[in-house]
């Protein structure tokens, strides 16, 4: 099937199989290798991105979902010169060690800030359950995104 | 020590960050070689049988198909055995029984998830239809999983009877009995160390490659120690010889010990490059992860403490029965003996120390090192009888510890069990951790849980680690197959800015800045004109990896030691350039001056004079500014701390809350306290998991039944409480940097101060692990 989507601000459109899933057309077609795939139940959230501004789980989006749809990766929300203030913050606090769930990580993250008003720290944690986290018992990443909310 | 700036001791952000933020990381998934074709693992769906005939030429005719091999395929190609590296001997003297472990099985079937073929495909979806396409007839034999019963149960493996690896002994057995014999009160618990499953967030991956032309093995792969992994591959299992074998570890997703081993998946993947001679590619679904990634812990220990009746160890007896899996994993026979008999005097004095440990085979998944490896479970054992001890004599649990701890001026320390411990301060660890806790309001804190109809309790954890894996000549001589030391290279370019070549690796701990910032630190040269390579073997002399806490103790001391070369070489160009001695010459925050006058030359201007050597008298001075070492650590490092848990337990629910956790540990001195702080934290949680939510599950039939993350629980960040983290130093003895490391201890701590917690808290003895609010709300009296 072809589909259309913006990724990242460019406009794709893509012959895949019916069952591709949209992480495999982000890492797979567009090389866009910074979305992780850490699990097959949908539980880790290291394959997280922004359908549409909202974060998705991006193992459990079909392609076909994601016809027509505006999708941001780790990639797109800041440059190595032009930090988002939400990677700003994970390096500022350490809330990362081998980096493998930070992608997913941030980008549930930057949602959660968005969408939540008067986020505290059990409001932190509350929000970031469907995302695990081996290295960091998670003290850091919750230093981090508190940072990054009065920043952002 | 720097308290701001970027040298030793200075907080300094992460170099590696900014490519992990920026989704820049390469991870071996994230590697794709021209023409790659894809492999998929076929997996037995029993514990237990016999193989049958595997009819492959269904799959052979699926679309896209390449090849599918057989264990038979490896074995008649001479692709050997995947080999244990640690031989430990039993009480009779006698080797331990290692098994035949082909990396793909060829007769018999061993556990849910053993590998017993490999289908390749041009495609994902092809291998995996292809594997689909297998049959393969399997007789189904009954399957041994209870390690308690597994001496009088079928035997599994030919050459081991009564599936028993080995049974070790340390320490003196008679004076042992003697200290029971004269004891007051003999404390006692029943313990399991419930298996874990290691669960790095990124699955094993590797990508093998063969250039036809050259000869030459490529494989990228997710491994902590590159050079061990080449080493395994081309000695033992000889996929090819070390020279023309190059394995790299690019950025890899945690491991916490899983990915020290070297496993079936890459063997057979790099074996197939070079059948096929085209690329190959694999990545673990997690739930091979979960059936296939060696596992962690797994003890059934009785363990008994002698006292006198004012509470003075007098002597320690311990019985465990260490479940290896169905094969021994690369460094299996090394945990529950060297790494774990060898910790049972803890911080304390007791003077008799006796440990045995019979390690038996199972129908489940190998088990070796899992972060701590060995000493959480020692750790689980001395911690839960000390407190037991405390509250059968009806004395305070700080007290009781603090009365038999290893004092200051009893360093350096033998132990009963075979260790020497060169320093440390214990009460100094436990008097902070008890003002952070703020101990003295404790009964308050209790009294006020109790009214609104919940639990408290408090319990401790006074731990110690043997680190800094290891010295060799001891290592060896207790069976090891490897020495341990580590290699470092400084490599000073042209301008003056270095490039630092270790054999540790990193996988999250953040050596790209801590090794960086000892480099720039003794050389008086900014951070940024120092980069750090590691995992790579066509990059680094031989290494060790990273495991056992040992980077900055070994790794870093190895390169102290170059630096120091560096430094001296430098003299010697300087003294050349100024005609005077070497002797004549300082070297301090970067410059080298010669003493009594005011020239001097800065770092970089040493190092273009060392490759612009216009006039160098050549057989007393070679050109160039590059030193390796070689360091092999003279004794173990001793991490030692006092960690502190207080609980509160919902009295309806059974539910565990931690609502303070108090980490106070000495790692001697310390590079970057806030990747210090980090590795505490990310320990704790593991420990944490441990105690109230992990639990690797077999069914009687050997069906893993915690397979996915539906069924093991892993701590989430809503679990976990924010950690109170503190050290004190006493700095290590024995190596240049005096450091001892951190990457384990909260690992090693945690476990035993929540059960200590969670059993203050319900006034019982004990409970199983993990204490899950269904296990608590039982003990509560909850109808069973
Ligand atoms: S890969 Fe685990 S939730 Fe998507
Ligand atoms: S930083 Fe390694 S899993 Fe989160």
């Amino acid at each position: 099937m072809e589909v259309t989507l913006t990724v990242n601000g460019a406009s794709h459109t893509l012959d895949v199989p019916d069952n591709a899933l949209l992480v495999e057309v982000l890492r797979e077609r567009l090389g866009l290798t910074g979305t992780h795939v850490g699990c097959d139940t949908s539980q880790c959230g290291a394959c997280v991105v922004h359908m549409d501004g909202c974060a998705v789980k991006s193992c459990t989006v079909l392609a076909g979902q994601a016809d027509g749809a505006d999708v941001t990766t780790i990639e797109g929300i800041g440059t190595v010169d032009a930090l988002h203030p939400m990677q700003e913050a994970f390096r500022d606090c350490h809330a990362l060690q081998c980096g493998f769930c930070t992608p997913g990580m941030i980008m549930a993250a930057i949602d959660l800030v968005q969408s939540t008003d008067d986020l505290d720290e059990q409001g932190v944690r509350d929000g970031l359950e469907g995302n695990l986290c081996r290295c960091t018992g998670y003290h850091n990443i919750v230093r981090a995104v508190l940072a990054a909310r009065d920043n952002m | 020590m720097a308290e701001n700036g970027t040298g030793i001791g200075a907080a300094v952000k992460r170099k590696e960050d900014i490519r992990f933020i920026t989704g820049a990381g390469r991870y071996t998934d994230d590697i794709d070689q021209a023409g790659q074709a894809y492999a998929v693992f076929l997996r037995s769906p029993h514990a237990r049988a016999t193989i049958g005939g595997i009819d492959t030429a269904a799959a052979l005719q699926v679309p896209g198909v390449v090849a599918v091999y057989t264990g038979a395929d490896l074995a008649a190609d001479g692709i050997g055995d995947l080999p244990c590296g640690w031989l430990v001997k039993s009480k009779d003297g006698s080797d331990m029984i290692q098994p035949p472990h082909p990396p793909l099985a060829v007769e018999r079937v061993n556990y849910v998830g053993e590998p017993y073929g490999i289908v390749i495909a041009d495609s994902l979806q092809a291998a995996r239809d292809g594997a689909e396409a297998v049959a393969a007839d399997f007789d189904d034999l009954p399957a041994v999983v209870d390690v308690a019963t597994a001496d009088a149960a079928d035997q599994l493996h030919e050459s081991v009877p009564g599936n028993q690896c080995y049974d070790w002994e340390l320490g003196d057995k008679a004076a042992t009995d003697a200290a029971f014999a004269d004891a007051d009160h003999v404390a006692s618990l029943d313990i399991i160390n419930n298996r874990l499953i290691p669960n790095a967030m990124e699955p094993r991956a590797a990508v093998g490659d063969y250039d036809a032309a050259s000869g030459v093995y490529t494989l990228h792969t997710t491994s902590q120690n590159p050079h061990l992994e080449r080493l395994v591959l081309a000695a033992f299992v000889q996929v090819a010889p070390e020279s023309r074998l190059r394995v790299v570890s690019p950025d890899v997703g945690g491991g916490f010990g899983s990915k020290i081993f070297v496993y079936a998946e890459e063997t057979a993947v790099i074996w197939a490059a070079g059948k096929l001679r085209r690329a190959v590619k694999w990545r673990a679904d997690r739930s091979e992860s979960f059936l296939a990634d060696a596992h962690g812990r797994d003890h059934v220990t009785k363990a008994e403490l002698a006292l006198s009746s004012d509470g003075t160890f007098l002597g320690l007896r311990v019985k465990t029965i260490a479940n290896m899996g169905a094969y021994l994993s690369t460094f299996a026979s090394s945990v529950p003996t060297y790494l774990y008999g060898t910790l049972m005097a803890g911080q304390y004095k007791t003077p008799a120390i006796y440990v045995e440990v019979r390690a038996m085979f199972t129908n489940t998944a190998p088990v070796d090192a899992y972060r701590g490896a060995g000493r959480p479970e020692a750790t689980y054992v001395v911690e839960r009888l000390v407190e037991t001890a405390a509250r059968d004599l009806s004395m305070d649990p700080a007290e009781i510890r603090r009365r038999n701890f290893i004092q200051p001026e009893d360093f350096p320390y033998a132990t009963p069990v075979a260790l020497t411990y060169d320093t440390g301060d214990y009460e100094a660890s436990l008097d902070k951790a008890l003002e952070h806790i703020d101990y003295a309001g404790f009964a308050a804190r209790r009294a006020a849980s109790e009214a609104n109809g919940n639990r408290r309790g408090i319990g401790f954890s006074s731990y110690i680690e043997a680190c800094g894996l290891a010295p060799s000549q001891v290592a060896i001589s207790l069976g090891a197959g490897v020495g341990l030391f580590e290699s470092a290279e400084v490599r000073v370019n042209v301008t003056g800015s270095v490039t630092v070549i270790t054999g540790s690796h990193s996988h999250g701990q953040g050596h790209e800045t801590t090794f960086a910032q000892v480099v720039s630190d003794r050389l008086g040269i900014p951070l940024d004109d120092v980069e750090v390579v590691h995992g790579d073997t066509a990059r680094s002399d031989y290494g060790l990896g990273t495991y056992g806490s040992r980077s900055i103790a070994v790794g870093g001391s190895a390169l102290i030691r170059a630096t120091d070369k560096i430094i001296a070489k430098g003299k010697k160009i300087v003294a050349h350039n100024f005609e005077t001695t070497e002797d004549n010459i300082d070297f301090t925050d970067g410059v080298f001056a010669e003493q009594e006058s005011n020239r001097s030359m800065a770092f970089a201007e040493v190092a273009f004079a060392a490759y612009v050597p216009a006039n160098f008298p050549l057989d007393e001075l070679e050109p160039g500014l590059s030193e390796k070492a070689f360091y092999d650590p003279g004794n173990f490092t001793y991490p030692a701390g006092t960690h502190i848990c207080e609980v509160e337990i919902d009295g309806e629910t059974g539910v565990s809350t931690i609502v303070a956790f108090v980490a106070v540990d000495d790692f001697g001195n310390v590079i970057n306290p806030m990747i210090v702080e980090g590795q505490v934290h990310g320990g704790l949680c593991q420990g944490i998991g441990q105690a109230l939510l992990e639990h690797g599950v077999y069914d009687d039939a050997g069906q893993l039944v915690t397979g996915s993350y539906m069924d093991y629980c892993m701590p989430r960040a809503d679990d976990v409480p924010s950690f109170t983290v503190d050290t004190t130093v006493t700095p290590c003895t024995h190596n240049p940097l005096g450091v001892k490391g951190c990457g384990e201890a909260g690992a090693i701590g945690a476990t035993a101060a929540v059960m200590n917690a969670v059993t203050d808290a319900l006034g019982v003895k004990s409970l199983p692990m993990p204490a899950t609010p269904e296990t608590v709300w039982k003990a509560l009296g909850g109808a069973g």
